[in-house]
């Protein structure tokens, strides 16, 4: 009997043994991804929350010392320079825009091409070409297509369109249209980000739309729906929840946008969003320690954003 | 009981109206119908414009004296006499035989990406792997970890690394470039593969466990295999985003001209006044050709990965 109850425990030790040596394996696989991504991204995020703090200047980068006192001043600094709420303001608006354009662009397209046609598939790929195409290349391409010289959108303007004389779209801050004053640079930068980032949403909407059930829509129009009311009160509600993730998705790597700001316009004529701002405080007045304190004050606004975003629709949730 | 049939009375209704509806010309529906019908075409029309013309600009100009150009802007067109590939051979050619030297840095963009995708995936298969199959812990935080460290702007993270890399040497050099393109690619690696190690049947995997195999020849000999479709769009994704980046290129290269990837190049040298568009258009194709090629040889398997996890809404 006793050697009997002794295999038993032995197979449950063995069993138990088991389960932990996928635990410790899955931990052992784990570790070099953990480690990458903690020495690369999260422990530079938490030094950099640490620089904010102490007076660091680009000169004095290479004997940077962790443990150098702890001030307030440079968030005194850009707190009361103005410049930081100029560039939050501007970093809003062009996020609200950019945002609203790139998935409403992308909401259009996906139903364009919901029913099958020829050519479908080309139709497709080429409309993600502007997102998979590098950055570098495609502002290039904005920038001499915008040219007010030789650019070929100022060429139809004037030759066919009737433009009396060229319009400086990426390097005039401040434009009219109709008599209404607009700022130019900064809409040509929202509409680059509606043409490069539109895909993204197409994508997802697709894939939505594609795993769709029929049902539905051809109870509605046996029902006598319109087409309109059958996207308004069918459709839309069913790509609601992926328009909320993309909204969010967009609205954070909006916010954080470097790149195509600095590319198109380089923060000039009205542009300078956040992050171009930094870049500013980083390699032009070389001051590490405001550059890392307008981040933090940056990141900390994006994280109210979302919560504020989040209550929003836990609150529509409830009534619904 | 008495209620329920006449609920139902109420029903053949609109089948009553639905003829009446055709007899009509002008309803609200078949307006509709008719306006999303054209509208349709018409959307898609534009969006290709929109969407190609910038493209076939870029490879107009790129094949353009660049007196041709000026002469006539708006044209749209090369003709056969203004036709050129010389644009090219100054792009690619090295700056000691007078050119822009485009050939070095399409060697270092593609080292640069080849090395991320192979680093990427060395770590992100494993760690997929774990995350789909393997009670380990802290197995759910790891997940929002990932997620939140793509809350903050790459910038943030770029000061430190600048001084952290300074201070170890690899400020200036394509390695300290590799890593930090597989961090930023491998939450989305991860994220990308373990929806498809999920879907591996457990069984297989057992079967090979019961068969003698261990847990790591399981992963080599059976999940791998399976999952091939996965990791090759996963690599692709990750191949884009290096090829492609420019942030960290200008942060850590920019004061050294013969480690610059396409990006870093094209970018510094279209500000400067001497170099003609034309040539720089042609840069431009040499940057995005890989890219498209790449892209349209393998769309389908490319937006599956992607997109893997949306179909559930």
């Amino acid at each position: 009997v006793s050697s009997a109850a002794t295999t038993t425990s032995a197979r449950i030790r063995k069993k138990r043994t088991l389960r932990q040596q996928d635990a410790r394996l899955g931990l052992a696989l784990m570790s070099p991804t953990l480690l990458i991504v903690l020495v690369i991204v999260v422990f530079p995020l938490l030094w950099s929350i640490l620089i904010a703090f102490q007076r660091l200047r680009l000169i004095q980068i290479g004997q940077a010392d962790p443990f150098s006192p702890l001030t307030t001043a440079n968030f005194e600094r850009v707190v009361n320079s103005g410049v930081l709420w100029s560039s939050l303001q501007t970093t809003l608006i062009y996020t609200l825009g950019s945002v609203t354009l790139a998935v409403t662009l992308g909401v259009i397209a996906a139903l364009a091409v919901r029913k099958p046609f020829r050519g479908r598939s080309f139709v497709r790929a080429a409309f993600l070409l502007p997102y998979v195409a590098p950055v570098v290349a495609v502002t290039f391409i904005w920038r001499t297509m915008l040219n007010p010289q030789f650019g070929i959108v100022n060429q139809f303007g004037q030759a066919v369109l009737g433009w009396n004389q060229p319009i400086p779209f990426l390097s005039q801050a401040q434009g009219e249209l109709l008599g209404i004053p607009i700022p130019t640079a900064l809409l040509t930068a929202m509409a680059f980000e509606g043409w490069r980032y539109f895909p993204f949403a197409f994508l997802f909407l697709m894939a939505r739309l594609a795993a769709m059930p029929s049902d539905l829509e051809e109870a509605a129009l046996m029902d006598g729906a319109t087409p309109w009311q059958s996207f308004r009160y069918i459709v839309l509600p069913q790509l609601m929840p992926i328009i909320g993730v993309l909204v969010v998705l967009r609205t954070i790597w909006t916010f954080n946008e470097f790149d195509d700001i600095f590319l198109l316009t380089g923060g000039a004529a009205g542009t300078r969003v956040a992050s171009v701002q930094i870049y500013n405080l980083l390699t032009v007045q070389r001051n590490v320690g405001a550059a890392a304190a307008q981040s933090v004050v940056m990141s900390l606004v994006l994280v109210c954003l979302l919560a504020g975003y989040m209550l929003i629709l836990r609150r529509r949730g409830e009534r619904a | 009981v008495t209620i329920q049939p006449a609920r139902g009375a109420v029903r053949p209704e609109p089948r009553v109206r639905a003829p009446s509806v055709q007899r009509r010309p002008w309803t609200k529906d078949r307006v509709q119908r008719a306006f999303f019908g054209v509208g349709r075409w018409v959307v898609i029309a534009l969006f290709l414009v929109a969407v190609l013309v910038p493209f076939y600009y870029m490879v107009l100009l790129s094949v353009k004296p660049i007196e041709a150009l000026l002469q006539d802007p708006s044209s749209l067109v090369v003709s056969p006499s203004e036709f050129t590939l010389s644009t090219y051979v100054d792009v690619l050619s090295s700056t000691a035989s007078g050119g822009q030297g485009f050939s070095q840095f399409l060697l270092n963009s593609g080292m640069v990406a080849v090395a991320s995708v192979a680093l990427a995936l060395l770590i992100g298969i494993p760690g997929a792997y774990a995350i789909a199959r393997l009670p380990f812990f802290g197995r759910r935080q790891v997940s929002s970890l990932f997620l939140a460290s793509y809350l903050f702007p790459a910038i943030l993270m770029a000061i430190p690394l600048f001084v952290f890399f300074t201070r170890v040497g690899l400020r200036g050099s394509l390695l300290g470039l590799i890593f930090v393109y597989t961090a930023q690619t491998v939450p989305v690696a991860i994220y990308m593969m373990r929806n498809y190690f999920e879907t591996v049947p457990e069984s297989v995997e057992e079967a090979g466990l019961v068969d003698g195999l261990s847990r790591l020849g399981v992963l080599r000999r059976i999940s791998i295999r399976l999952a091939m479709p996965s990791i090759m769009s996963t690599g692709l994704f990750v191949f884009m985003i290096a090829w492609n980046e420019f942030l960290f290129a200008l942060l850590f290269l920019v004061d050294r001209r013969e480690s610059w990837t396409v990006s870093l190049g094209l970018s510094q040298l279209s500000g400067s006044v001497e170099i003609p568009t034309t040539v720089l258009m042609a840069g431009s194709v040499v940057l995005t050709l890989p890219i498209i090629i790449t892209f349209f040889a393998t769309e389908r398997l490319l937006t599956g990965g992607l997109t893997a996890g949306a179909e559930k809404g």
